[in-house]
């Protein structure tokens, strides 16, 4: 098959639900752009669940709200398309864009406990989401929709009338989610979900949230700087770093054969994955100032392998294999040159 | 604690603050130099006249049984029950009871009061809401100049341009008092023109009050509104970035809904918090403004009277201002447990 889409795409010929295609993100700050997004595609299809792992700071948030084009001041989208069934929405008028926020694409946000609005009660954040997107449902149908939801997340219907500070953290979180799926999206990101909350909640909430996936059948994706909770429950995964896409690959593809020696290393500093003799190692030194990026590839003050060339040129991101690409000169040295 | 026991307790509170105040308004007056009885007769004075003036106002008494004679009257409830106004004593200007002087000029000052809040806020909310939502644009720097400028004008100038341009240049409203002198104002029910005359009926009455009212409150309404400006704007641009609002969006819910039910919802309790904390410099201005006008209100009579070293008139007008703002932080305080279902009651 010839075919001019990146070599990852496969033999998919049927448009995808998610088309990201070269994007760009830029805060533009009054110190300096910093360009927290860089050239980054992929795409989803309907029901798959993608990863987007990386230490914090290295962009996931801002590419996830860039899908919802809520990427805050002064992010703007430099450059690139994101295609939604087809659709390009980089350019879309803001009031269309309303019309797919919460019932195309929605967003679950990393803390519940700042997420709900502390003067409105939880019935009200339903009846008013059902009822902007869908104005002939009565705000009584509404209500009683929203009961149901709340009862498929196992909270008590009746306390839709409480506030959002009578719920705990994994109650609102539940709440949240309710709130992402009440209108049946294609699409859920779900930004940290479980990262402001107990460890003990957070593997209930994940299961929560592929349950209702799976109900549903939405696609998914799950953002995480724990790439064990990534691996542990998505189809293709995207590795990150300081704005940079620096791997893809399946879930156990990048599991059995981690490329970049940033995904090496973020494996290895994940405790008890099958290894038994594993050393665990914390990966040294920092991300960098994304005000001040160093040049060439933007690992390469804290890799082991760094060569002469990784310094100077940005490396592309090559294919290795089937679906599975890396941005990095130990495979191959088709790299562009930086200025 | 219920909303009642709350509203007891804050009630019962506010006596040893507004006791605090007398006595300090009570000690500066006598403190100052002049005093009602030099002041009254001048230079001709015949020492044996002002001694007995001096007598008659009790002045001839030490000082500390002065205020507690003052303070037996305050607590008097035949007086009270008798004349529906508590005992303040005699103004030491013209003998007449200051309990009665200062309960009929406190409508005026709560009705300019009211109208230039309403003014205020009419102004400065939407202007403060437009300029967080236009951060950084060149309307966003046309609001805060507008708001810096109003804030920073001077009451009387403000007051004297609008009075040249609308009454003694277009000859649209009156420039004083708080009705036309040929209209007989309204039975007094509230004392507040406005709706007297609305509770009476009577429309000529409350086109004429209300007419009388614009410019004042105009002049306190517009000052007032930069410091709604400003508190809406900063309070709008710190909710405007939280969370809930950035989640409101990703629902895809309506612009109008994010920034009213969501933003404005949640900043409008600092605002309130901050418009009640600076209640009793907002009556500042109003006493300029009552000067300004010669609205016969509080203000107007304080500043009338200080000249005289009527010591009992100024006392019953501080303490009643006391007891307005304490009035309004009370309302604020039951307002914000109201807008915040976290600390409802
Ligand atoms: N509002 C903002 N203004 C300026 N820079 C920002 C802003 N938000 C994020 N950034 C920068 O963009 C980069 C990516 O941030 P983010 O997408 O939040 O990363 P992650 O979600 O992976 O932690 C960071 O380096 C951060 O400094
Ligand atoms: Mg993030």
């Amino acid at each position: 098959m010839n075919c001019s889409t990146p070599s990852f795409r496969g033999e998919i010929a049927k448009l995808p639900l998610l088309e990201i295609d070269s994007l760009a993100v830029d805060y533009r700050t009054s110190r300096g752009t910093v360009h927290a997004v860089n050239d980054v595609s992929f795409f989803l299809e309907k029901g798959e669940t993608l990863g987007l792992a990386g230490e914090s700071g290295s962009g996931k948030s801002t590419l996830g709200l860039s899908i919802i084009r809520l990427v805050p001041y002064p992010g703007v989208i430099g450059g690139g398309q994101i295609k939604i069934d087809g659709r390009d929405i980089v350019a879309l008028p803001e009031h269309e864009m309303q019309t797919f926020r919460g019932t195309k694409v929605a967003y679950v946000f990393q803390d519940p406990m700042i997420s709900l609005n502390p003067v409105k009660k939880i019935g009200a954040h339903f009846v008013e989401l059902i009822r902007t997107h869908e104005p002939n449902v009565s705000k009584k149908e509404a209500f009683e929709r929203a009961k149901t939801v709340l009862k498929n997340l196992g909270i008590q219907p009746e306390r839709i009338n409480d506030y959002p500070h009578q719920f705990s953290g994994g109650m609102r979180q539940r709440i949240m989610i309710g709130l992402a799926i009440a209108l049946n999206p294609d699409l859920v990101i779900a930004d940290e979900p479980t990262t402001a909350l107990d460890v003990i909640v957070q593997a209930k909430i994940l299961d929560l949230l592929e349950s209702l996936r799976k109900a549903y059948q939405m696609a998914l994706i799950l953002i995480s700087h724990d790439l064990s909770i990534i691996l542990e429950r998505c189809d293709k995964i995207i590795v990150m770093y300081a704005g940079h896409m620096v791997e893809y690959a399946d879930g156990t593809e990048l599991h059995g054969r981690p490329a970049h020696p940033y995904t090496q290393k973020l494996l290895q500093s994940i405790p008890n994955i099958e290894l038994s003799d594993q050393k665990l190692t914390a990966i040294p030194g920092s991300p960098p100032d994304m005000l001040n990026p160093p040049n060439g590839c933007r690992f390469w003050p804290r890799c082991s392998c760094t060569m002469e060339i990784c310094r100077v040129k940005e490396p592309l991101l090559i294919s290795i294999g089937r679906n599975h690409l890396v941005k990095c000169f130990l495979y191959g040295e088709k790299g562009v040159q930086s200025e | 604690m219920g909303l009642r026991s709350y509203v007891i307790t804050r009630v019962l509170l506010t006596i040893p603050t507004l006791l605090l105040l007398l006595t300090m308004v009570f000690l500066v007056m006598r403190v100052l130099p002049g005093d009602p009885v030099s002041l009254h007769f001048e230079k001709k004075a015949d020492p044996l006249q002002m001694e007995q003036m001096r007598h008659l106002l009790g002045m001839d008494k030490p000082l500390w049984a002065q205020y507690f004679d003052y303070i037996a009257g305050l607590v008097d409830v035949n007086y009270f029950s008798a004349h529906g106004y508590p005992n303040l004593g005699k103004s030491m200007q013209s003998f007449e009871e200051v309990g009665g002087q200062v309960f009929s000029a406190f409508p005026a000052t709560l009705e300019l009061a009211i109208y230039s809040m309403i003014i205020a806020s009419a102004l400065g909310i939407p202007l403060g809401v437009i300029a967080s939502k236009s951060y950084n644009s060149v309307l966003d720097h046309l609001i805060r100049g507008f708001g810096t400028v109003t804030y920073a004008v001077p009451v009387f100038f403000l007051g004297v341009i609008l009075q040249l341009i609308f009454g003694v240049y277009l000859h649209w409203l009156p420039t004083g008092l708080r009705i036309n002198p040929s209209v007989v104002p309204p039975p007094t029910i509230t004392g507040l023109y406005t709706v007297d005359s609305l509770l009476q009926g009577n429309f000529v009455k409350f086109f004429e009050s209300s007419k009388a009212l614009i410019l004042p409150s105009l002049t306190l309404g517009l000052i007032l509104s930069g410091i709604f400006i400003r508190l809406t704007r900063t309070n709008m641009l710190e909710t405007l970035r939280l969370d809930f609002v950035t989640a409101a969006r990703a629902r895809g819910l309506k612009d109008s809904t994010v920034t009213y039910g969501y933003a404005l919802r949640n900043a409008f309790l600092p605002i309130l918090t901050m418009v009640g904390l600076q209640f009793a410099m907002l009556l500042g201005g109003a006493i300029l403004t009552e000067t300004t006008f010669s609205w016969p209100g509080l203000g107007r009579y304080i500043v009338q009277r200080i000249n005289f070293r009527d010591y009992t008139a100024i006392q019953g007008a501080v303490v009643m201002f006391g007891l307005f703002v304490a009035l309004v932080s009370l309302i604020v305080d039951i307002l914000y447990a109201y807008v915040d279902p976290r600390i409802r009651m």
